[in-house]
């Protein structure tokens, strides 16, 4: 099923988690934070939260800025 | 002397704020923010890239500093409030410093947007250092909306020109009663220093430090630079006037005859 990744267009296995996703990039929970259709999910909700086609995610992390 | 520059329930041991974009690279942040003991530290928000290296920028930012993220990006209060609650979620604090922009040429922020933006984040609980065109009615605005200081700006963002704002600022620091901190603009020691001269209560440095030849001693020179300001404005400046004023005694010169 396809959704949408930080702009980008995906294929991911349906009911994929938030954190499965995470896992596949190599990102490391703890220092990102992942928005799914624009609400904020809770880190440890990241393993329970499955993706349904469409949705859209957001992953961010700091960096440096002024 | 005491001197400690308290924003919210926290004693700054430094009025020197660092920005943490444009170095060289991640490893000198650390560097720079050790040799100038800087307190408060900004960072930004984005999208990960996947193609760059997974160092995130916290990782050389020393757990001592107090993190304070921007709304770098941000176009509008929405976005502004959007973007502050990102990275408060990400456990990082309740600091951050809204940035409105929508002018690409002269990155000059948005005011009004600013100020809804503040409103919206004091309520939820944030501490909202706002950046800001230095407008006293503005200012006030932002005061009456919860902002914990003021962040005029003394030039363009990386602009390096010094505080073009003087006469605006100086009005701010007479008027506004949280702190006046200096953001964007500030290119050399003897501009940050200026500032502090003035009055501000701190100076944001991002660019001159980022860009300089040896980013970790021009930091140190910065460090320095806004101490002897501040000192300075605290011993009280000498009066500005237009003719001489001799400094050695103008009496018992040895042209002058003896009188019996």
């Amino acid at each position: 099923m396809k959704i949408r990744i930080n702009g980008k267009e995906e294929d991911v296995d349906s009911d994929s988690t938030l954190l499965e996703l995470l896992e596949r990039k190599g990102l490391n929970k703890n220092k990102v934070v992942v928005e799914h259709n624009a609400v904020i999910v809770d880190r440890e909700k990241l393993s329970s939260f499955s993706v349904k086609q469409e949705d859209i995610i957001e992953i961010i992390s700091f960096v440096g800025g002024g | 002397m005491s001197d400690i520059l308290r924003i919210d329930d926290q004693n700054l041991k430094s009025r020197l704020f660092i920005g943490t974009g444009k170095f060289p690279s991640k490893r000198i942040v650390k560097d720079v923010l050790i040799s100038c003991d800087a307190h408060v530290v900004t960072v930004a928000l984005r999208r990960v890239d996947q193609d760059s290296d997974d160092e995130n920028i916290l990782d050389y930012i020393p757990k001592s500093c107090l993190l304070m993220p921007n709304t770098s990006g941000a176009r509008n209060a929405e976005e502004a409030v959007r973007i502050a609650r990102l990275a408060k979620s990400s456990g990082c604090g309740s600091w951050i410093k809204i940035e409105v922009i929508s002018d690409n040429k002269y990155l000059l922020p948005d005011n009004m947007e600013t100020i809804k933006a503040t409103e919206i984040l004091t309520k939820e609980g944030f501490v909202v250092l706002p950046y800001m065109s230095p407008d006293l009615m503005a200012a006030k605005r932002l005061v009456d909306s919860g902002a914990k200081a003021i962040m005029p700006l003394g030039a363009p963002i990386g602009s390096n020109r010094g505080l073009k704002t003087k006469e605006l600022v100086r009005i701010l620091i007479n008027e506004i009663e949280v702190p006046v901190i200096v953001d964007a603009g500030i290119g050399s020691p003897a501009q940050a220093a200026e500032c502090m001269e003035l009055g501000c209560d701190a100076v944001l440095v991002n660019t001159a430090v980022a860009v300089a030849k040896d980013p970790v001693s021009m930091a140190r020179a910065f460090k320095l630079a806004v101490e002897a300001g501040r000192l300075a404005y605290l011993s009280g400046l000498g009066p500005v006037i237009k003719k001489a004023d001799a400094s050695s005694p103008l009496t018992g010169f040895l042209r002058e005859a003896q009188k019996a």
